[in-house]
């Protein structure tokens, strides 16, 4: 059997994973994960959840762990098609409806489609959390942080990079 | 299309950008942007640039939500084309996105070298215990907003469900569960 080009499959799968992103790209881990881990083999849990670490302490939007797996899978052409596969079709899309709006900013359908959505982005976001969770082998040092985090989100403005660079000393202490 | 003399009825007051402009802005955005470039779009775009006054960002924000793809990416499409079209669209996704990418790269093709290290390893993970808990925290954020609206709460925990320990593909869950609520919300949501 001829091996199929990894580059045409992952270019497509995130060209579909694209239109899935409601409420933006982190809705979308737990494809992703399935794509690049469960059904491709493309990495391990361990790399997913490298990859989704040094995204999250890159500046810039948080499509970045697209680019990086696309990078990982087929270099350099693999990070620019899914990150323009990811941004481009969605990006023209949100122009055009934010055009077609203007005249719908107050009509029911529309709020009842982004008040129903906003329910399933409120879920997903937290099975992100879940299957981040289960991919990085978390022990209770990890645990600790992950809770620390989710505390101080929850229960204060201060911003996130605070805690980020907070797991990255632990972590660089060799805690985790 | 009735957008134009909107525009042009704004454009007396508002700043209006040039091509670089738009790179430069998107830019500054992207490299200030940490875990979550939105309130820096929101400083830059409507209070020091004055490209749009408050209640149009607004707009533009939960139109940027509502739709697919990434939220600031999709907010660099809207105002670069708005602005000059698909020079105009192609200058701020580049300003968002080129330096972030390149970035990352460099980190990733670092970590392909060093990635063994414990040290470097350690960093990753405590790294990615404090992004997941950053989502825990939000996604409960999220939820005690809608506390008052089950049918949300309802519909959040079955998407949670699916998506997470359940292990459905996405696209069945979202298309599963989407009419279901937003029906929900027709009848629920004010």
């Amino acid at each position: 059997m001829m091996p199929r080009d990894p580059l045409l499959d992952l270019t497509l799968h995130v060209f579909f994973v694209s239109f899935l992103a409601i409420g933006g790209a982190n809705a979308i881990i737990p494809e992703l994960h399935r794509m690049a881990v469960e059904s491709n083999g493309w990495m391990s849990d361990g790399t997913f959840a490298d990859l989704f670490a040094i995204a999250t302490m890159t500046p810039g939007p948080n499509v970045l762990l697209v680019t990086l797996i696309g990078w990982y899978v087929a270099g350099i052409p693999g990070a620019v098609l899914s990150t323009l596969v990811m941004c481009v079709p969605t990006g023209a899309a949100a122009y055009y409806m934010s055009r077609l709006s203007r005249k719908f900013q107050k009509a029911r359908p529309r709020i009842a489609i982004q008040r129903g959505l906003a329910a399933l982005t409120v879920g997903i976001v937290l099975a992100s959390a879940f299957i981040l969770m289960r991919s990085t082998a978390h022990d209770w040092v990890a645990y600790a942080i992950t809770a620390a985090a989710a505390a101080v989100t929850i229960a204060t403005k201060a911003n996130p990079i605070v805690m980020i660079a907070a797991g990255a000393v632990v972590g660089a202490l060799g805690f985790v | 299309m009735s957008s134009g003399d909107v525009e042009a009825g704004l454009e007396d007051e508002q700043a209006s950008p040039t091509v670089s402009d738009l790179f430069l802005t998107f830019l500054r955005v992207a490299i200030s942007g940490f875990g979550g470039a939105l309130p820096f779009a929101r400083r830059e775009l409507v209070e020091r640039r004055k490209w749009l006054d408050p209640r149009e960002f607004n707009d533009l924000l939960s139109i940027c939500q509502l739709m697919p793809g990434p939220n600031i990416v999709n907010m660099s499409f809207c105002l670069g084309a708005r602005f000059h079209g698909v020079l105009g669209a192609a200058a701020a996704f580049s300003g968002i996105i080129v330096v972030p990418c390149i970035i990352a790269i460099l980190l990733a093709a670092l970590y392909l070298r060093y990635g063994q290290v414990p040290e470097v390893s350690g960093t990753l993970r405590g790294v990615a215990a404090a992004a997941i808990g950053l989502f825990v925290g939000m996604g409960m954020k999220m939820a005690y907003v809608e506390r008052r609206s089950p049918h949300i709460l309802v519909f959040a925990l079955l998407a949670f469900l699916g998506a997470g320990p359940l292990g459905f593909p996405l696209p069945m869950v979202i298309l599963v569960l989407a009419p279901f609520s937003i029906a929900a919300a027709w009848r629920w949501s004010k």
